[in-house]
């Protein structure tokens, strides 16, 4: 079926901007929309959202299963395993289960087809609805190395969702687990905080965008009425600004008491509402552009 | 016998690196033909697994005693595997600790942490 609706990603390049924020009241906005947390080390958005959670499934990452009697002892493995989960011990592998990261090449490289693999419980997605807004949440288990089998499952109905837009609350940072989470969206909000630091790692996630050739604007967040550098940054680097999110205490007690500002308040309401159709416009003006992105 | 230290500098007269999996260098010492060497550790900068990458390299080396402040459970899961034995050093310099060793004053490590993982001790 054809896709008529926009995927968009919320992200930044350190936690504590403003992308929860954002990613549920654009969705809240929306009214009728599809909301995906992809941080799934620390996912919080259900916290505003509560949904009453209907179905839940557990997420599998494939570990590789060693059959040390096929197994010659040569050690190609153990010595192609970047992520040093493999031990060469009595000239034979250990694996250390927690530290892989499922890529498979250990499997490849054996040549004597010693080594295949099993699934491994790594986490689990919740789905419920939270008024017309379908939340799915993924969560990743304490002391897994890598969330990316949960965010390629969570993109999947990203990918099943044909009308309504689809909102996805990134991991922080520029990493892989970013990069998974980015790959199938139409356009990139970039969440940034009016500091010295938070210039820092938003250019770190210009530089993501761009290289992924993603759409994409930033939401200033937290602005104050004196200097902010990540302003200048933008303006310096013509990265556009989508709008202003202002320091406010009224918009910060209803964020710490776990209420979505869209549903409470009328101001925010508008503002929220106003930025969502400047991003949607943008988005399809985009698609129209490009239409090979 | 082999002994092997995690070293901050690649001198006997250096302290002991307070870390074992992020040690910039090792010393490999031979009690009985008082040779040493030093390797660079390319675990320090591995995103993971450290731990593991440099007990491999002890393990590899013929290391029967490995003198540490400190040690993870990954990595002394590699070293009891590879029947290297970790003894608690003393604070000093890699001289003072083999001296300590081979007098028998250094007590076995019997509690490995679990990690730090990012959020290392200063």
């Amino acid at each position: 079926m054809k896709k008529s609706n926009l995927t968009i990603a919320v992200l930044s390049g350190k936690g504590g901007t403003g992308k929860t924020l954002v990613s549920v009241n654009f969705a809240a906005a929306a009214e009728s929309a599809v909301y995906l947390d992809c941080d799934v080390e620390e996912p919080n958005g259900h916290f505003f959202f509560k949904p009453e959670i209907t179905s839940e499934e557990t997420v599998s990452a494939k570990i590789p299963l060693i059959d040390l009697d096929q197994c010659n002892g040569c050690r190609k493995c153990v010595d192609f395993c970047k992520f040093n989960a493999l031990a060469f011990i009595k000239n034979k592998p250990v694996l250390f289960k927690d530290i892989c990261h499922s890529c498979g090449g250990c499997v490849l490289f054996c040549p004597q087809k010693a080594i295949s693999e099993e699934e491994k419980v790594v986490g689990k997605i919740q789905s419920g609805m939270s008024g017309q807004v379908c939340v799915h949440t993924g969560c990743l288990n304490t002391g897994e190395a890598s969330g990316i089998p949960i965010i390629k499952e969570l993109l999947k109905k990203s990918a099943a969702e044909t009308t309504l837009p689809v909102f996805i609350d990134c991991p922080p940072g520029s990493a892989c687990i970013v990069m998974e989470s980015i790959k199938d969206a139409d356009y990139c909000i970039l969440v940034a905080e009016p500091t010295v630091f938070g210039v820092h790692n938003l250019k770190m996630v210009c530089d993501l965008v761009e290289v992924f050739h993603k759409p994409h604007g930033v939401i200033l967040n937290k602005c104050l009425e004196t200097e902010n550098p990540a302003e200048e940054f933008c303006k310096e680097h013509h990265v556009h600004i989508l709008d202003r999110i202002p320091f406010d205490s009224k918009l910060g007690t209803l964020n710490s008491n776990a209420k979505i500002a869209v549903r409470e308040n009328d101001r925010y309401r508008e503002l929220f509402s106003a930025l969502l159709n400047t991003v949607i416009e943008e988005a399809n003006h985009e698609a129209v552009a490009d239409p090979q992105r | 016998m082999k002994i092997a230290i995690p070293m901050n500098e690649q001198s006997l007269d250096a302290d002991v690196c307070p870390s074992f999996g992020r040690a910039p260098y090792f010393l490999f010492y031979n009690s009985v033909t008082e040779e040493a060497y030093y390797l660079d550790n390319a675990a320090v900068a591995s995103q993971g697994g450290a731990g593991i990458r440099a007990a491999q390299v002890i393990a590899d080396h013929g290391v029967k005693a490995l003198l540490a402040p400190r040690c993870g459970e990954n990595a002394a899961e590699v070293l009891s595997k590879a029947e290297v034995f970790v003894y608690h050093s003393i604070p000093g310099t890699a001289r003072q600790n083999i001296e300590a060793h081979l007098n028998n004053q250094l007590p076995l490590i019997n509690e490995f942490h679990a990690g730090f993982h990012g959020h290392e001790k200063k």
